[in-house]
């Protein structure tokens, strides 16, 4: 962390230990007295959630591991044995599988707040593209999650998820055989995913570790995306930062544990719990709910564009609404960075949010009558949003004027370190940290 | 540390850069069995070939047999899906080629490219969506032949791609009758 520690070792053993390993200081000073904007609301709150939902997932995933078997023959019979005669193996996997939905709910409230508050911009251009890459990496490690229970949909999922590189030029057809490790799906996928889905979270964990850092070098944004300027815009993460992301926890939890032990199966799909069959596909295959925008983006495209066939465009515009996402803190124009001074763009991030919501239920629709246009509509307003609305829009809208200070916006202009009244703070914020780090 | 200020490369120079792209060179390749290993074994690749008993096969009815892991459609069509089939112009084909291991790669895919040769009626072929690897479902769609469910492609009475996201016609594999009553496969 940058600027200089507070820490003080309180008696002589941890004098001791500072001296050759200062980890208690590192801890004191990233989750106590770490100053974070005083403004912050509870969108705020769903990174604590997140990094609490990787460690659950990761319990509850080692310990199924402990019961699972990943082989074609028995992969199957050992889920429904965790479900049956595993002690409490019916807790752990519901909690499992829901914690894998629970914890794409979080990233996406997460993705949108960053959206929202213009987190991605400069200096946190790092910082965000640490986040799609923890994005992708969940995306890779849910996937290969749910093949696991070699169910119908896990079969029937990996095999078309795998087919999405068979489009590839020259190289396509190479590279799935490998992904899959024979001409088909079979023993040799379900084995490598395994090892992949228990390989992948400890990846995640340590770009999260990255995240947090590159968080901790800019510090946060914060609801009217000013800079802090002084100590008075900040209050110690502790206890103030830690009770209420501890409150949002609690309640996440809450609505989780209901999800657990009353609708365990709401989320998933029932084909799943019909053993694989390689020679008959589902009559409708969906993936899971947090996959469905890009499902529906993927089955938009069906018509060739130039020399591009409509296979090998649905597969880019899938993988590019992703890729944009690395583009956006230079896509963005606008030298304002919270939406709530940005009265027009405001209406376009709420079309947005609208646009991904109906791409997600063209998803989970059959690809029939008027589904394939719709899910048209929907992409091509996606793309337009991130390469057409925010760069045009920062150029021609006019914000609102931005409070001098936090501490002015919060404790009003008397008692805030404004520089004077009438004219707004600088937009584009100097790169400084925190002055009192 | 000596201190050696003249232009000319030496000795020692010349050693370092050797080593370091001996040292680069060994680390590639030292990637690659770890790459290759994911690629499909031995048992995998040794090439099967099976025989399919096709006797019970009536006009208007399919089996699907298991090849390399993949269903095999074998369908003795009507005399109206053949017809149906070979009515269809050319130019409105979407995947102009026949797609038949056992023809040459620019065949055109006319419903005589398509179905077996010498046995019209006789349509054998890989039973993947050419989009994403899903098994389409037989006799249904627009076409009257087949309809992917996953992502909505319908095939001919020939297994050829007619509307929807897949590219290419179903793929036809190497084959032969051994007899009237025996298909075999790669």
């Amino acid at each position: 962390m940058a600027g200089h520690s507070t820490y003080v070792p309180s008696n002589g053993v941890m004098r001791w230990l500072d001296a050759r390993l200062p980890l208690p200081r590192m801890v004191y000073d990233s989750f106590v007295a770490y100053p974070v904007p005083r403004n912050l609301n509870y969108a705020y709150t769903f990174g604590g959630i997140l990094a609490l939902f990787l460690g659950l997932q990761i319990l509850t995933g080692v310990v199924l591991a402990m019961h699972y078997a990943a082989s074609t023959e028995l992969a199957f019979q050992s889920v429904e044995r965790i479900m049956r005669d595993v002690n409490w193996g019916w807790m752990l996997r519901y909690m499992h599988a829901n914690g894998a939905s629970f914890f794409f709910i979080a990233v996406y409230c997460h993705i949108f707040r960053g959206l929202y508050y213009g987190s991605y911009k400069q200096p946190r251009e790092i910082l965000w593209i640490l986040g799609v890459i923890i994005f992708l990496l969940m995306m890779g490690t849910a996937f290969m999650g749910y093949v696991l229970p070699w169910g119908q949909m896990s079969f029937w999922g990996a095999t078309v998820i795998t087919g999405l590189f068979s489009p590839i030029p020259v190289v396509g057809p190479a590279i799935q055989t490998l992904l899959l490790g024979g001409f088909a799906v079979d023993n040799a996928t379900l084995n490598r995913f395994f090892a992949l889905h228990y390989l992948l979270p400890f990846m995640i964990a340590g770009v999260v570790i990255l995240h947090v850092w590159a968080l901790h070098v800019t510090g946060q944004t914060n609801p009217t995306g000013v800079e802090v300027k002084s100590s008075k815009d900040t209050v110690p993460f502790t206890p103030h930062a830690t009770v209420k992301d501890g409150l949002a926890m609690i309640v996440f939890l809450a609505v989780f544990a209901y999800f657990v032990f009353y609708m365990p199966n709401f989320l998933g799909h029932p084909d799943n719990y019909v053993p694989a069959n390689p020679l008959q596909t589902p009559a409708h295959i969906v993936p899971e709910w947090y996959f469905l925008p890009f499902y529906a983006m993927l089955r938009a495209i069906t018509f060739d564009i130039g020399p591009i066939d409509s296979k090998l465009g649905g597969v880019l515009v899938m993988f590019g609404s992703i890729i944009v996402l690395f583009f956006l803190p230079w896509l963005d124009t606008s030298r304002v960075r919270s939406t709530a001074f940005r009265p027009i763009y405001k209406i376009f991030f709420w079309i947005l949010v609208a646009d991904t919501i109906m791409l997600g239920w063209l998803g989970s629709k059959p690809p029939e009558g008027i589904y394939p246009a719709l899910s048209l509509i929907g992409a091509i307003y996606y793309f337009a949003h991130f390469l057409i609305i925010l760069p045009v829009l920062g150029l021609i809208e006019t914000p609102r004027k931005l409070p001098n200070s936090i501490s002015e916006a919060v404790l009003g202009p008397d008692r805030g370190i404004g520089t004077g009244t009438g004219k707004g703070a600088p937009a584009a914020p100097a790169a400084s940290a925190p002055s009192q780090h | 540390m000596s201190v050696n200020d003249s232009a000319e490369p030496t000795r020692r120079d010349f050693l370092y850069i050797a080593t370091g792209a001996a040292g680069a060179v060994g680390a590639v390749a030292a990637v690659w069995p770890f790459i290759d290993q994911m690629n499909p074994d031995a048992g995998t690749l040794a090439l099967a070939q099976v025989d399919v008993d096709i006797s019970q096969v009536a006009e208007g009815q399919s089996i699907t047999a298991k090849w390399r892991g993949k269903p095999i459609f074998i369908r003795q069509r009507t005399a109206a899906e053949i017809e149906e089939a070979k009515t269809v112009d050319l130019g409105a084909l979407k995947d102009p080629l026949a797609r038949n291991a056992n023809l040459p790669a620019d065949a055109q895919a006319t419903d005589a490219n398509r179905a077996v040769e010498g046995r019209e009626a006789w349509l054998v072929m890989v039973g993947v969506c050419t989009h994403l690897g899903c098994v389409p479902l037989g006799q249904a769609g627009d076409f009257d032949g087949w309809f992917c469910p996953c992502h909505g492609s319908h095939y001919d009475t020939a297994g050829r791609i007619r509307q929807g996201p897949a590219p290419e016609n179903m793929a036809i594999p190497a084959l032969e009758f051994v007899n009237d009553t025996t298909v075999r496969i790669g």
